[in-house]
């Protein structure tokens, strides 16, 4: 695990402003646009759309929404940890699914 | 280690004289103090305890041929799936962590509380209100479950027993689980005293830090299994059901991808724990520190990648087999890492025999059988012929009573004079062990013999071969309670008529022992400053 | 859940209750992604039964609940700042907003709902049971999913609206965020299970 770190960082005094977070969500907005786009394109191109689109666009909603951008390597490491076990158990129920 | 002021402390009342405006039961039922809800758990936990004993005892008779209709099979169905039930989500994986987590863990960091105290009065409403809906599980609706702990799709979702309580009551008790291991981790992260740098911090500490994760990262699969059976019982969206289309193989994968980190979740504070009890007997620092604290979050890890072994005769893929298989050899060598490190210990210490280290040494030689007839099992040719056999059933008894439950009682008795300030009779601790030492092998070795000949588990009726083996059992599971009862009469008689402990009765080293016995409210006078490692021998008496 | 600090006399800690609130999302998305498995379980099992099915599906609404949702974070997220800036008026505003766009998911669900409830399109209908299996187990899936982040928007406006009221009674200040922050983080999290249940079902065809 990652949480070996000491730096316990509080957030920052200067706050972002109104305007970065419009500008988040004005892009979130267009990759939405975009996933439902690409989706008219076949199921291959709709698929494609699921694994690349999405994931950005959530990781947008956590790394300025979610404040991460702003948070010390702890917070930020649970988040890895999560993500990272939930990718591992996709993967190992894959490795029976996959090769029925 | 520094010297906080224990005189200081010692004037002021211990934490089980009422101190707030409330007074008796109730300042017990609202209180947010780690101690008090330790000792909830504890109450709530032996009562559970025995319950599940109970049952037990009733199942090893039903296996006597003259007594084998004193009940239906209907009846030993329901017994069996209850007295899982119990033991695991009521007793096992709660036991250490509930209790002796929420009592030792701010002590041995220096805290004064957990991070979340009332969260943590909420995870004990929790815990009660699952035991509640499980115990209503068995007298309402169509009758206990007879499903097995496990719950299994389709009959889970076919069986017209009470299998939705029950399931909701599992439900329930994971979220316990879950905000428990949320208050933890924090607690660790955010509560630590000065001084107090991660590897200063005792191993009970790093093996609760690790359970933690687990708890978090683990039970949320499980909570939402359980949901999706409670759906599939009341709307049938058929996402388990074979006939609408559903898969059971996605049943047990969901189901083992908590179930199997549980057993972790049942197994890593209790290797903590003894990672305490056994340098304070052998007056000799912990050998390999780092290795331990390690091992427990590679236990964690890895143990989280290992569900699979449970599933080898099911129906999944050969690659599937042979991955999963392959990641069971490898969790079993950090908890060997372990072993040798608990042994090297010992070796060249001067060792002080107490009870708790002899229940801790039975710890290791128990754990060490249910660990390695675990190893057994992950090869693949060997678990196709003990799979559903007693020699399943043996084994993680092995691991999970021989294991946990043997460290729950040798926590215990390390820990008890510290809880209560009161010494229990050493003499009858020594005298209970040889029951339950004796019994519990003839109850469970015999069922690995009587498992590799091939008798198969939860049946209700055994072949005539296997009678021999069965009667073993029996008497096996008799002395096993008589022991059982001993000890636990033992602490009984030392509530109400134990002398007087001090403050440090075993020359412990951690930071709990500097404090009185039991401790004021507050934990420490003043919180204490760390200077140096956690096991450091000589440990300079205290007045 | 209110991760509150300590009754004893101990020093505030607002990053612990905010890296407790994190911890406590972590058991949230497992939770989703638990079902996420299940989804693509099923999905590599019934490919072509779930393209169809999916096509079953009012994708305007998903969509127009999508933006919904993405609007709702990002009043959310301006409430913070407002409240960081000491503009009570615009928290309280953003607030409302915010409880107002969850509210018209809601509806908006609702109206879907019952829209295929009445074409036969739930567990255990008759003309459900004329599907081919992985049909069935998509709209199980659907509801089970939906459903369930429904009941999340249900609670989130619950923290909301206790935060809100906290906001204008002065309890949640500049000075005392982390309340309001960790209610957003549920928020946020809440949409981010959106943004991945739109391509799952919506545009699965």
């Amino acid at each position: 695990m990652t949480e070996q770190t000491k730096s316990m960082v509080e957030h920052p005094e200067e706050s972002p402003g109104y305007g970065t977070f419009v500008a988040v969500w004005a892009a979130l907005v267009v990759l939405t646009g975009l996933l439902v786009f690409v989706s008219h394109f076949g199921q291959k191109a709709a698929v494609w759309g699921l694994l690349t689109i999405t994931p950005l666009k959530a990781g947008l909603v956590f790394y300025f929404f979610m404040h991460l951008k702003y948070e010390g390597p702890l917070v930020k490491g649970v988040v890895f940890v999560a993500l990272g076990t939930l990718l591992i158990f996709f993967a190992l129920t894959y490795a029976d699914v996959a090769f029925r | 280690m520094s010297a906080p002021s224990a005189t200081a402390s010692a004037s002021e009342p211990s934490f089980l004289v009422d101190q707030g405006p409330r007074h008796g039961l109730l300042a017990w039922l609202t209180t947010t103090d780690h101690k008090r809800i330790g000792l909830m758990y504890l109450a709530a936990m032996v009562t559970f305890f025995f319950t599940g004993a109970t049952i037990g005892i009733f199942m090893r008779l039903v296996q006597l041929s003259s007594l084998s209709h004193m009940m239906t099979a209907q009846t030993y169905n329901a017994l069996f799936t209850v007295h899982g039930v119990i033991m695991i989500f009521l007793f096992v994986i709660p036991g250490l962590p509930a209790v002796f987590g929420n009592f030792f863990l701010p002590l041995q960091i220096g805290a004064r509380d957990v991070a979340f105290p009332r969260l943590n009065l909420a995870s004990w409403y929790f815990f009660m209100a699952g035991a509640v809906l499980a115990i209503t599980s068995l007298f309402t609706g169509g009758g206990p479950p007879d499903t097995g702990w496990t719950f299994y799709a389709p009959f889970s979702i076919k069986t017209g027993t009470n299998v939705t309580l029950a399931v909701f009551a599992a439900f329930v008790l994971g979220f316990s689980s879950m905000l428990t291991g949320v208050n933890f981790i924090t607690t660790i992260h955010r509560m630590r005293a000065p001084g107090m740098k991660w590897f200063r911090m005792p191993l009970f500490c790093w093996s609760l830090y690790a359970t933690a994760w687990v708890q978090i990262l683990a039970t949320p699969v499980l909570a939402i299994t359980l949901v999706l059976v409670i759906l599939e019982r009341l709307f049938g969206i058929g996402i388990f059901d074979p006939a609408k289309g559903g898969d059971p193989l996605l049943y047990q994968h969901l189901f083992w991808i908590y179930s199997h980190p549980a057993v972790y979740i049942m197994i890593l504070p209790a290797m903590g724990a003894i990672t305490e009890i056994i340098p304070t007997f052998a007056r000799r620092t912990i050998f390999g520190y780092k290795a331990i604290a390690f091992s427990s979050m590679a236990i964690a890890g890895v143990g989280s990648l290992v569900w699979g072994h449970h599933m080898f005769t099911s129906g999944m893929s050969l690659t599937g087999d042979m991955i999963f298989s392959l990641l069971t050899m490898i969790v079993a060598v950090p908890s060997a890492i372990k072993v040798f490190n608990w042994t090297a210990t010992l070796y060249k210490g001067s060792i002080d025999f107490q009870p708790p280290l002899l229940y801790a040494l039975t710890f290791i030689f128990l754990f060490c059988i249910g660990g390695l007839t675990g190893v057994m099992q992950g090869a693949l040719a060997v678990n196709q012929h003990v799979h559903d056999t007693y020699f399943i059933v043996g084994h993680f008894h092995y691991v999970m009573f021989g294991g946990t439950g043997i460290a729950f009682f040798a926590a215990l008795l390390y820990w008890f004079p510290k809880m209560f300030g009161k010494m229990y009779s050493r003499k009858v601790a020594y005298i209970a062990w040889f029951p339950i030492f004796v019994g519990f092998n003839m109850l469970y070795f015999t069922m690995l013999v009587l498992g590799l000949e091939g008798m198969p588990r939860r049946y209700y009726h055994h072949l005539p071969q296997f009678d021999t083996g069965h009667v073993v059992a029996t008497v096996g599971s008799w002395i096993l309670v008589s022991g059982l009862l001993i000890l636990f009469g033992n602490f009984a008689y030392a509530l109400f008529k134990g002398k007087k402990a001090g403050s440090n009765p075993w020359g412990g080293p951690t930071l709990e022992w500097t404090t009185a016995s039991p401790p004021p409210q507050e934990n420490f006078a003043t919180i204490p400053t760390v200077t140096g490692p956690p096991y450091a021998f000589p440990v300079e008496p205290r007045p | 859940m209110s991760l509150q600090a300590s009754a004893h006399a101990e020093p505030r800690d607002d990053f612990g209750a905010k890296l407790g609130m994190w911890l406590f999302l972590v058991t949230e998305m497992i939770l989703f992604g638990g079902l996420f498995i299940g989804y693509s379980y099923m999905r590599s099992k019934y490919p072509a039964e779930f393209h169809h099915a999916g096509s079953e599906l009012n994708a305007t609404i998903g969509i127009l609940n999508t933006l919904v949702l993405l609007t709702s974070s990002l009043t959310v997220v301006l409430a913070i700042v407002s409240l960081q800036r000491g503009e009570k008026g615009k928290t309280v505003a953003f607030l409302g907003a915010t409880l107002f766009l969850a509210a018209l998911f809601l509806v908006d669900k609702g109206i879907e709902w019952t829209g295929e409830i009445g074409r036969g399109l739930y567990p255990n209908a008759p003309h459900l049971a004329t599907l081919p299996p992985g049909e069935q187990v998509f709209f199980g899936l659907y509801y089970t999913m939906t459903g369930l982040h429904g009941l999340h928007v249900l609670a989130g406006m619950g923290v909301l609206g206790w935060a809100l009221t906290r906001v204008m009674r002065g309890r949640i200040s500049r000075d005392h965020a982390v309340v309001l922050e960790n209610a957003g983080l549920y928020w946020h999290l809440v949409d981010v299970i959106w943004i991945f249940l739109l391509p799952l079902f919506y545009l699965a065809a």
